[in-house]
């Protein structure tokens, strides 16, 4: 246990050196573009497994809230001006919040499959909206365009801005995910009745996991928007909420940082096979099904599995 | 009055090849308690196997039978070779889930690569072309067509479900696999059975759409999403249920179009919402 606690301090350390180091390192702007994308789909994958990881819910319509916050801080910064794009950002998590009440007041009563289910059928609703409506949302053309925040105007400056909202944020789930509240969510997933026999309400707790989760991904849906400037319906697509499952399976369920460890695979992966062939899918469909037989326990589990031989 | 008959008619015909598809996910559900996110695959793969078998031999049925025993083994073959290191694994349901997940991810991409991303079409077979004409209503006989052929299957599903042997066992290891394993039965090959069954009546489905709509690599997402909005309806497992289920979203599609065009493809989405805020277990649930 006490070695899994330094482990965590080295986590936030290493996570911490390596994306500022890169702001100083001079890079280039392809770089920069793929640690910002590194580090929201990574805050978003880690949002996601604060339920997943510990309750054992399989959200598939998490792409919902992540494009809600892209949508909102994009649309509004279109109309006002990038003055209210760091507001917007966080208005998105609130409004994305209260969206997640209602949602999980009817998805959260079932368990299983027909949660996986009924999430995926929110998220593809709200897509289909989302594509129909042209004249509010700009259609299938998505939104272009999208200014970033004064201040925070250039590539390699917006990525400060990425490093510290993502920063905080995650800060802010592990408190959550180590806090007894946390607790209570991994007994959830391990036995669901024992927590109600202790006096607890499962459906309330994990409503507020769901909730929190909601916001953080609402928040990296917002910095997304600003990285290259122009949002797609397709971030409200399954494919959205199934590559975030991929990313914190990739990396490893049960650690904090598994999921933004599978991000960071993830997009690098995609930036390299995307310029050598057309058939991505294939490549991540092989790799996924790999992961899921033989490495369950995702990238992660290869530390341990070296500790191990390092210590025998 | 003729159009609503003749969107009735339409509407039908789809419900049943919804009911072929989402029989076979229901029916895996049921038995093995597989969730099998890729079943639209297997239709996919239906169409394609058919359209590939058509343009070498020129005949619709032999492609109708293969793209059947096609999707059926390869199913089977996954089945046998992947899903079945899961069993029993901690957080089997979201495994599961993933793994079928990269199955849709490396079947459509395959298919794509085989067969190319352009647009692919099967002739109806000559006896099946024309409409049967009532007074002012044409009735597309390819349509009735489907509509005795997911009768048929229904029958004859029900029939070797509750009728026969292979039927008893499989109702039996979907209640207890331990048990009906102790009584001396290859409940993994049941499981690989089941399994191939169920994706070969996806790939019959698959081949007998292919006619009425055009086989392009992006069909099978299409479908799943409907399909398992079919099986939750009438409540996963549950064979009837896949039929009503089939029923209500195949004739909610053709009024839909009807009444309001641009935005019927999310009526099934909030039929869906709708029936499981209020049967969470779906329609054909005993409880709450």
């Amino acid at each position: 246990m006490m070695n899994n606690i330094k482990g965590q301090y080295i986590g936030w350390i290493v996570f911490f050196i390596v994306f500022m180091s890169l702001a100083f390192l001079n890079p280039t702007e392809h770089t920069i573009n793929i640690a910002s994308k590194i580090l929201v789909m990574g805050l978003f994958a880690t949002a996601f497994n604060l339920l997943f990881g510990t309750t054992g819910l399989l959200s598939f319509g998490h792409a919902l809230f992540f494009g809600l916050g892209a949508y909102i801080t994009g649309m509004v910064v279109k109309s006002y001006g990038a003055e209210v794009f760091i507001p917007m950002v966080f208005l998105g998590g609130i409004i994305s919040a209260i969206v997640s009440i209602l949602l999980g007041f009817l998805c959260l009563r079932l368990t299983g499959v027909y949660f996986t289910m009924l999430t995926l059928a929110f998220a593809q609703l709200v897509w289909g909206i989302t594509i129909k409506w042209y004249n509010f949302t700009g259609g299938d053309d998505g939104i272009q365009g999208i200014e970033r925040p004064p201040l925070f105007d250039t590539f390699s400056s917006y990525y400060i801005l990425i490093l510290i909202v993502v920063f905080i944020s995650m800060l802010l789930i592990y408190i959550v995910r180590s806090s007894p509240f946390g607790m209570v969510l991994r007994g959830i997933g391990q036995n669901p009745k024992r927590i109600t026999f202790l006096g607890m309400n499962v459906y309330r707790h994990c409503l507020f996991a769901y909730v929190i989760s909601a916001f953080f991904s609402a928040i990296a849906g917002g910095l997304f928007a600003g990285i290259d400037g122009s949002i797609h319906p397709n971030l409200f697509f399954w494919t959205q909420s199934g590559g975030v499952i991929l990313m914190t399976i990739l990396g490893g369920l049960n650690s904090f940082f598994g999921p933004l460890i599978g991000a960071t695979i993830f997009i690098i992966l995609e930036d390299v096979v995307i310029r050598q062939t057309e058939y991505w899918s294939f490549v991540i469909g092989v790799i996924m099904l790999s992961a899921v037989i033989f490495l369950p326990k995702g990238v992660i589990s290869l530390l341990d599995f070296i500790q191990r031989l390092r210590k025998t | 009055m003729e159009i609503y008959i003749s969107q009735f008619i339409g509407g039908l015909s789809v419900a049943m090849l919804l009911f072929l598809v989402a029989s076979g996910l229901s029916l895996i559900f049921g038995v093995a308690n597989i969730f099998n996110f890729a079943h639209g695959s297997f239709y996919l793969l239906g169409s394609y196997i058919a359209y590939q078998t058509i343009s070498l031999f020129p005949n619709f049925w032999i492609g109708l039978i293969t793209a059947t025993i096609g999707a059926g083994l390869i199913g089977a073959i996954l089945e046998f070779i992947f899903l079945k290191r899961l069993y029993g694994r901690v957080n089997e349901g979201p495994f599961q889930i993933l793994l079928t997940y990269s199955f849709i991810l490396i079947l459509d991409d395959a298919v794509k690569f085989i067969w190319g991303p352009e647009y692919k079409t099967i002739v109806k077979p000559d006896i099946l072309e024309g409409s049967f004409v009532i007074g002012s209503i044409f009735i597309p006989k390819y349509n009735v067509f489907i509509i005795i052929v997911g009768i048929a299957i229904a029958l004859l599903a029900w029939y070797v479900l509750n009728k026969t042997k292979a039927g008893m066992i499989v109702r039996a290891s979907s209640l207890d696999r331990t048990m009906v394993g102790l009584l001396g039965v290859n409940v993994s090959m049941v499981m690989t059975a089941v399994f191939g069954i169920a994706t070969a009546l996806g790939g019959l489905a698959g081949a007998m759409a292919a006619p009425l709509r055009t086989v392009t690599p992006g069909a099978g997402i299409e479908v799943i999403i409907d399909s398992l909005i079919v099986v939750v309806l009438g409540g996963l497992g549950n064979f009837w249920g896949a039929l009503l289920g089939a029923l209500i979203i195949g004739e909610v599609n053709a009024f839909g179009i009807l009444w309001i065009p641009q935005w019927a493809s999310l009526l099934s989405f909030a039929i869906m919402i709708i029936v499981l805020i209020f049967k969470p277990q779906g329609l054909f649930s005993k409880s709450r």
